[in-house]
């Protein structure tokens, strides 16, 4: 297992050095280090000198990927490039264009993210997983049929709707929540209802219909049929046979999204004005803030890979037969 | 088997939901502050941009102000109800008078020519007994030594935030402080914006500059080791006293007296940048660009800018008094109720984080936020017109006892021509025809009626109302492209722009050279939800002449580069002006102060004869002579036409009943001090406009129950039929 | 008038005409055939069709772009010459649907130089009616009506040439064709495809009668015919949905299938490329794309004639950037599918054979991944609609001058907020995207199902 896990992480490092290669070639193509200077120190009076200055302070007075003047393995290393990635790989995120500590950011925001994405998965999960047995107790009969389709409409409705509607009925018009904001503690309960609420919603189009396969699929095994036929009632087949093996595919799919729960809603998360790591991003984004925006594509990134090695894990715990070494 | 059970658990939640729909709740449910601040005499407002900088040396926008300016204390201010502005003592206990010297230190008149006047000095004395905010940067041992200047990493690792630090103190206010952030304002690595335009004005100012660069110990990891500025000799300011220094402008600046209202020069211990300087402060962001120390009536008290911002009474604060003098109308609106006491009335402000402007207005309407603005689409709701279009207060929020504030704002809005393009630029007959023709054909009237609701004042010239230089009525009508008929500007008929667009040579808008309708190219900036009817709007405009208009649309930094480089071929641009003074605006257009040269020009506008009547302009007084002057170079600009003056934009802003004197002052930014709220009104008001409406929630409990029950009743009796099977 | 051709266009075009050869090529294969029988026989799937269909002919006739005359230099699409009346009606600002006046009241000065704030009459909306309170819901009643008749008659004689010709086919008489139709005892659900024509008919009728003198879901803030920007947005939707599955096949179906089937170190780098892209947010890297293309766009203004080819070569960027973020699931998949077929026994004995590389990939490998790539272009059609609207309300979407229901919902959002509230651009715009969706979701579980053998006994 550890062996398994070192190797994972290893082989994770090519991986993490691509992504920042590539961020890196994208945001330089579009952007000087000059107009970084720019956006960060405003548009009145600024003069070049000013510019160099913040350049140098900043580190981006340095060549990009290569420094033809310095001699030796500093071509390499003394580039902005280098500089400004060596470090991240010990999650070191350093200051962003606009003078802020983005690992204290990282970690004041991430919590808010956390807090709407894991009660919108484990209430999802829960609402979800009812509805669709549910729906397999029925199956194969109208009521089944006209679920799938109710299913259907809910997919094809965009998600902004929810939002949009679910901001404007219950914020607006019933008064029952606060339209937007975010505190902290005890007090962020009566701003994380609609979000949860709305989470939850947009939700349950595709992860019932997701579910309902599973159970399909399960119901139809072999072992299934002869409970059946040996007369085990049809409530005891549903839950201890179909959903704990249902349950398997089910988790698994949820191990691989866990470690992303973190990176936050981009659209509930501005729409709602809460202060998690999505809207850091969406705001790095719209002031071109290249250190966030490059420490929030690896942080996405190692987290990815996170979700990846975990669920390798979870299905060699799942299924004792797959064996770790030749995932 | 649980389904069954949650039945009627589901029907007494609805059977409560609707009891509960009956009866008056005395709480609001989407009250976003804590209930324990209901009655707190505080003012709950909201910022919509996360404040970058909030050190005085390097802030410059409107939205730090509004918080840095409560914690700053420059030495001058806005007197808060007079207008025209008018500068008024703040720590300073009176206006300083320049005194002149010419090249050879001879003191001269106040009436010498300005080109014999060499320097200028202005000696500043502020008032004894000022004491600085609790700080601990301040904080001394029994010894009186200084508790956190010199701390060790171990003494940081449990430090987060400022409030970490049990122990605070605090000292008076010295001259030596404001001294310290001139120098401060010359340091390379502060990035004073204002840097490149101080060392004309200051004596020295450079040398300084040049001095610290190669006196300062070098940065560790981006960040410098404190620096001491309080040694170095520097003849631009200078410590007479303790409570007494000493300015030294190059020749003469009469706009500096407002430069000395702005938070650049306000003071600044040198304790602070001891403290805030020590290695590992700004890896938790304690730097003074996020933790201000000050002498103003509040402090910084929570900041976290992913959040809210707090604004806390600060103890120390220095015997102040609401203004005693003020107009009749003043008076007649209540401002002045409050008279000779002593400030400030609140003991807190709550600035929360809030982006979007739907969630703003709403939260304003329902009592949450104690002012706003008014945006354009909640603008019809909001405000009527009477008969003889002045804006009113629709009935409705007048019943909700919000009341409505208008002023126009001290910038202008305008479209640039780039005096550099072949086509629309230069001083050609036929790109000034163009010019004259585009700036008829395109209507700012329906500009701002549809995208502005009508808030704002067409321009007729750069200067704006309530600034010297600016004409009302028929004297200030631009007759290169509006009438004066029965005492209202008319805007001239398209015809006559068509037959100006002939004499250019484009008849009906075509392109002698290549017979295709005429090609422009519109630079316009950022791409929000409006912006695309706005291009539209534009291009509609210029297609009233047949021209074809192509808009590149770029994001602000890209527009900005273009302005700079001088590609851009027509724009749409705003100023907001730094001072009330004219020069402020017409140096947009002056020459020499080219955008590619670094300058403010975008219009890259050069006229000699206007040039030379703007360097003698600037350093006037206002008098008969420098008005006279003002109308010879709007007149300048109106035959040229290097911008389509656009407009004035007018702000309304509304306040709830309870928050008092509110009168709009757009030079004076630090006006929290003179807010007074009623919290017990608030808080009534917001329970009763924020009753929770549960009945819908009941329906729909009912409604699901509706659905659940066939659904058990199903499997009921299939389970039945399975057991008898 | 000379013809204009988009990359866009030219794109769209060739996949129809791909589209088109590929039903040719499917139809002498029985292992191709056989599943799209079953599509074709289930009514859901016959009804979704017809309706997707009917999106495809606006977006195709709103692809086929021309110069009005030499010296334009607009660029209209032969849609917009088809409703000409919707997208130069403009009025000035909002008015409600069926409006004849204006939403807010406007300063209009009197002829005695007084001042008024009133609701002034549309320009365009019901502008024929003398006395619009009195006479208004008779004249929309009326014209509802005519539209009505119009349909009817219209569907009746498509209806009767489309039994005529499946009953010659059928070598049956008319009657007998017409009686099978009505009963539902045809292969192909003739009547279920007749009833969701005369739906859509009727609805197209009454609609092409009612705009021409109403703006019948209203107008947006600059007085634009919202229903129009509805109707240019399926386009906008189409190219999204189609294209970037497109763009991204060859790299996808080339990169899974030689990962698949070399292994090795080419299967290494390979999936090292996929893990790698994948990692990043997508969000983070359609930004930086999006953001890229402006500053390109802005450094070669020049290469731009028009506004039209600037917001069409930002739609086909945006398809780019969708499909490098998207292939990485396909490519998984087919390496995946490559993998097992490479073991198969006959590709085992070509292999012993010496039978070259070329030969078996293309003659054994990629007609068997052919119905995988086909579930996953169907499947993936109905997301991509639903991103473009997410994407544009974060401003890295489509060009903002473009018509999409991205760019709708995204400038309808303040109009909530409004007093009265402007519900119109939203409803629409959410309106069209959800019946396209509805109709592609329902379209794909029928082409899921039949592709996919395990499955085929759900439903």
């Amino acid at each position: 297992m550890t062996a398994y896990l070192i190797r994972r992480i290893w082989q994770a490092l090519p991986i993490l050095i691509g992504v920042n290669v590539l961020t890196f070639m994208l945001f330089f193509v579009l952007n000087s280090p000059d107009d970084m200077a720019r956006m960060q120190l405003g548009d009145k009076r600024v003069t070049q000198t000013a510019i160099d200055n913040w350049k140098a302070e900043h580190g981006y007075h340095l060549p990009l990927l290569y420094n033809a003047s310095a001699s030796g393995i500093e071509t390499v290393t003394d580039t902005i490039f280098f500089q400004k990635s060596a470090k991240l790989f010990v999650f070191d995120f350093g200051l962003s264009d606009s003078g802020r500590d983005i690992g204290y950011d990282i970690s004041q925001r991430l919590w808010p993210s956390f807090a709407i994405a894991a009660p919108s998965l484990v209430i999802g999960l829960m609402v979800n997983i009812s509805l669709a047995l549910l729906i397999v107790l029925f199956r194969a009969t109208v009521i089944d049929l006209m679920s799938v389709a109710v299913l259907v409409v809910l997919l094809s409705i965009s998600g902004l709707f929810y939002i949009i509607a679910g901001q404007f009925v219950m914020g607006k018009l019933l008064h029952l929540v606060p339209i937007s904001g975010y505190d902290t503690g005890l007090n962020a309960i009566k701003f994380l209802v609609l979000p949860i609420l709305i989470g939850v919603v947009a939700g349950i189009g595709s992860g019932v219909r997701l579910y309902r396969t599973f159970f399909l699929e399960e119901i139809e095994r072999d072992y299934v049929r002869t409970a059946r036929a040996k007369g085990v009632h049809e409530w005891v087949v549903l839950f201890r046979h179909v959903f704990r093996n249902a349950l398997i595919p089910i988790l698994t799919g949820v191990v691989a999204i866990l470690p992303l729960l973190f990176m936050g809603a981009l659209l509930t998360e501005s729409f709602f004005g809460i202060p998690g790591l999505g809207s850091y991003t969406l705001d790095a984004i719209n002031r071109q803030d290249f250190a966030i925006v490059r420490s929030m594509v690896f942080l996405g990134a190692v987290l990815y890979i996170v979700g990846l090695i975990l669920t390798d894990i979870s299905y060699t715990i799942a299924d004792p037969r797959i064996r770790l070494a030749n995932s | 088997m649980h389904a069954p059970r949650s039945l009627p658990a589901a029907l007494s939640f609805t059977v409560l939901l609707l009891v509960l729909s009956g009866c008056e709740l005395n709480t609001a449910w989407n009250n976003p502050y804590p209930p324990e601040h209901a009655q707190s005499n505080r003012i709950d407002s909201a910022f919509s941009e996360q404040p970058a900088h909030l050190d005085p040396a390097r802030s410059y926008s409107a939205d730090e102000y509004a918080f840095i300016a409560q914690i700053y204390e420059p030495p001058l201010q806005y007197h808060f109800l007079h207008r025209p502005y008018q500068l008024e003592p703040l720590t300073a206990d009176s206006l300083p008078v320049p005194r002149y010297f010419n090249a050879k230190g001879e003191s001269l008149s106040a009436a010498a020519p300005t080109d014999q006047i060499a320097s200028s000095e202005y000696v500043i004395r502020i008032r004894p007994g000022i004491q600085y905010q609790p700080h601990p940067a301040f904080a001394q041992d029994a010894t009186g030594n200084y508790r956190y200047h010199h701390l060790t990493p171990a003494q940081l690792t449990d430090i987060k935030t400022l409030t970490d630090f049990p122990a605070t103190g605090t000292r008076e206010l010295t001259a030596e402080d404001y001294v310290y952030q001139i120098k401060r304002l010359a340091t390379p690595w502060r990035h004073s914006p204002i840097a490149g335009l101080l060392t004309e004005r200051i004596v020295d100012f450079a040398d300084l500059t040049a001095h610290i660069t190669a006196a300062a110990p070098p940065a560790i990891d981006g960040n410098r080791p404190f620096f001491d500025l309080r040694s170095l000799p520097f003849r631009g300011a200078e410590v007479i006293d303790r409570y007494s220094y000493r300015i030294r402008i190059n020749g003469r600046y009469p706009q500096f007296l407002f430069w000395l209202a702005m938070p650049f020069f306000a003071p600044m211990p040198w304790e602070a940048e001891a403290f805030y300087d020590q290695p590992g402060m700004a890896n938790k962001n304690l730097t003074l660009d996020w933790y201000p120390i000050g002498t103003g009536p509040f402090f910084l008290s929570e900041n976290n800018p992913n959040l809210r911002m707090v604004l806390t009474r600060n103890p120390h604060y220095h015997a102040e008094h609401y203004p005693t003098s003020g107009s009749d109308e003043d008076r007649a609106a209540g401002l002045l109720t409050d008279a000779g006491q002593r400030l400030p009335f609140i003991d807190q402000a709550v600035y929360s984080l809030e982006k979007e402007t739907i969630p703003y207005w709403t939260k304003f309407l329902q009592g949450y936020y104690d002012s706003s603005g008014v945006s354009s689409d909640a603008f019809d709701r909001a405000i009527q017109f009477d008969n003889d279009g002045s804006a009113a207060l629709s009935p409705e929020l007048t019943q909700q006892g919000i009341q409505l504030t208008t002023a126009v704002n001290t910038s202008i809005w305008y479209l640039g021509f780039n005096w550099r393009d072949p086509v629309v630029g230069g001083t050609s007959e036929r790109a000034r025809l163009l010019r004259q023709a585009l700036a008829i054909a395109i209507d700012f009237e329906e500009y701002i009626a549809i995208f502005a609701n009508g808030r704002g004042m067409i321009a007729h010239s750069p200067i704006p109302p309530s600034i010297f230089g600016y004409r009302a009525g028929e004297a200030g009508v631009n007759t290169a492209v509006y009438t004066w008929e029965q005492g209202h500007a008319r805007r001239r008929s398209l015809i006559e722009a068509q037959q100006l667009l002939t004499q250019a040579g484009y008849a009906n808008g075509q392109d002698p050279t290549t017979h295709k309708a005429l090609t422009l190219y519109y630079e316009a900036m950022d791409s929000g939800p409006d912006s695309k009817a706005q291009l539209n709007w534009m291009r509609k405009q210029f297609a009233k002449l047949g021209i074809e208009l192509v808009i590149r649309a770029t994001d602000y930094n890209r527009f900005q580069e273009k302005m700079r480089d001088g590609s851009a071929q027509i724009f749409m641009w705003g100023w907001n002006a730094d001072y009330p003074d004219p020069e402020n605006f017409f140096f947009l257009l002056y020459g020499p102060n080219r955008k590619q040269t670094g300058g403010e020009n975008a219009a890259n506008y050069h006229n000699p004869e206007f040039d030379r009547l703007f360097e003698q302009m600037k350093d006037m007084d206002d008098s008969p002579a420098r008005q006279a002057m003002i109308d010879q170079m709007i007149a300048i600009l109106r035959h040229d036409a290097p911008w389509a003056f656009g407009f004035f934009p007018q702000s309304y802003s509304l306040n709830h009943a309870w928050l008092h004197n509110v009168k709009p002052n757009l030079m004076a930014n630090n006006t929290l001090k003179y807010r007074r709220v009623d919290p017990i009104q608030r808080d009534q008001l917001r329970t009763r406009w924020n009753q929770p409406i549960l009945w819908p929630l009941g329906v729909f409990a009912i409604l699901l129950g509706g659905l659940l029950l066939p659904v058990i009743f199903i499997i009921r009796h299939r389970e039945r039929r399975s057991a008898y099977q | 008038m000379t013809l204009v051709i988009l990359t866009t266009d030219a794109l769209l075009f060739l996949l129809v005409i791909g589209i088109i050869s590929f039903g040719i090529y499917a139809a002498r294969r029985e292992h191709l055939r056989a599943p799209w029988r079953h599509v074709v026989r289930s009514s859901i799937a016959v009804a979704a069709l017809i309706i997707c269909s009917s999106y495809l002919i606006i977006g195709l006739l709103d692809s086929i772009h021309l110069r009005t005359s030499p010296t334009a230099t607009q660029v209209v699409s032969v849609f917009d010459l088809w409703c000409d009346s919707l997208r130069t009606r403009d009025e000035k600002t909002y008015s409600a649907p069926f409006a004849t006046h204006a939403l807010a009241k406007e300063t209009v000065m009197q002829a005695d130089g007084t001042v008024m704030r009133v609701y002034p009459r549309l320009q365009y909306g019901g502008a024929h009616l003398i006395d619009p309170v009195h006479d208004r819901n008779s004249d929309i009643l009326r014209t509802a009506l005519l539209g009505m008749i119009q349909g009817l008659f219209a569907w009746t004689l498509v209806v009767l040439a489309v039994i005529q010709l499946f009953a010659w086919h059928s070598r049956q008489p008319f009657n007998t064709a017409l009686t099978a139709v009505w009963r539902g005892d045809t292969d192909i659900p003739w009547r279920t495809a007749f009833i969701t024509c005369a739906a859509l008919f009727i609805v197209g009728f009454i609609s092409a009668e009612l705009s021409q003198h109403y703006h019948i879901l209203g107008t947006d803030k600059v007085g634009g015919d919202v229903f129009y920007q509805s109707l240019k947005g399926i386009r906008t939707g189409l190219v999204i949905g189609t294209l970037t599955t497109l763009v991204m096949l060859p790299a996808a179906i080339v990169l899974g299938i030689m990962a698949g089937y070399f292994r090795g170190w080419v299967d290494d780098v390979i999936q090292y490329l996929y893990t790698t892209l994948s990692s990043i947010p997508g969000v983070l890297l359609i930004a930086a794309a999006i953001l890229m293309l402006q500053t390109y766009m802005t450094n070669h203004a020049e290469d731009f004639n028009s506004l039209v080819e600037r917001a069409d070569l930002r739609l086909l960027f945006l398809c780019l950037i969708l499909g490098i973020t998207s292939w990485t699931g396909l490519c998984r998949l087919l390496r995946g599918e490559t993998l097992k077929l490479r073991q198969a026994d006959y590709v085992q004995a070509a292999l012993s054979l010496g039978v070259r590389h070329s030969t078996i990939l293309s003659r054994h490998i990629l007609p068997n991944v052919l119905p995988l790539v086909m579930i996953t272009l169907v499947l993936d059609f109905s997301g991509l609609v639903l991103a473009e609207a997410v994407l544009s309300y974060v401003n890295i979407g489509v060009d903002p001058t473009m018509h999409s229901w991205g760019n709708m919902i995204n400038s309808a959002r303040l109009e909530l907020a409004r007093e009265p509230i402007v519900w119109w651009s939203l409803t629409a715009a959410f309106l069209f995207m959800f019946i396209l969706v509805l109709a592609a979701n329902l379209f794909a579980d029928v082409v899921r199902d039949a592709f996919d053998p395990r499955m085929s006994n759900r439903r």
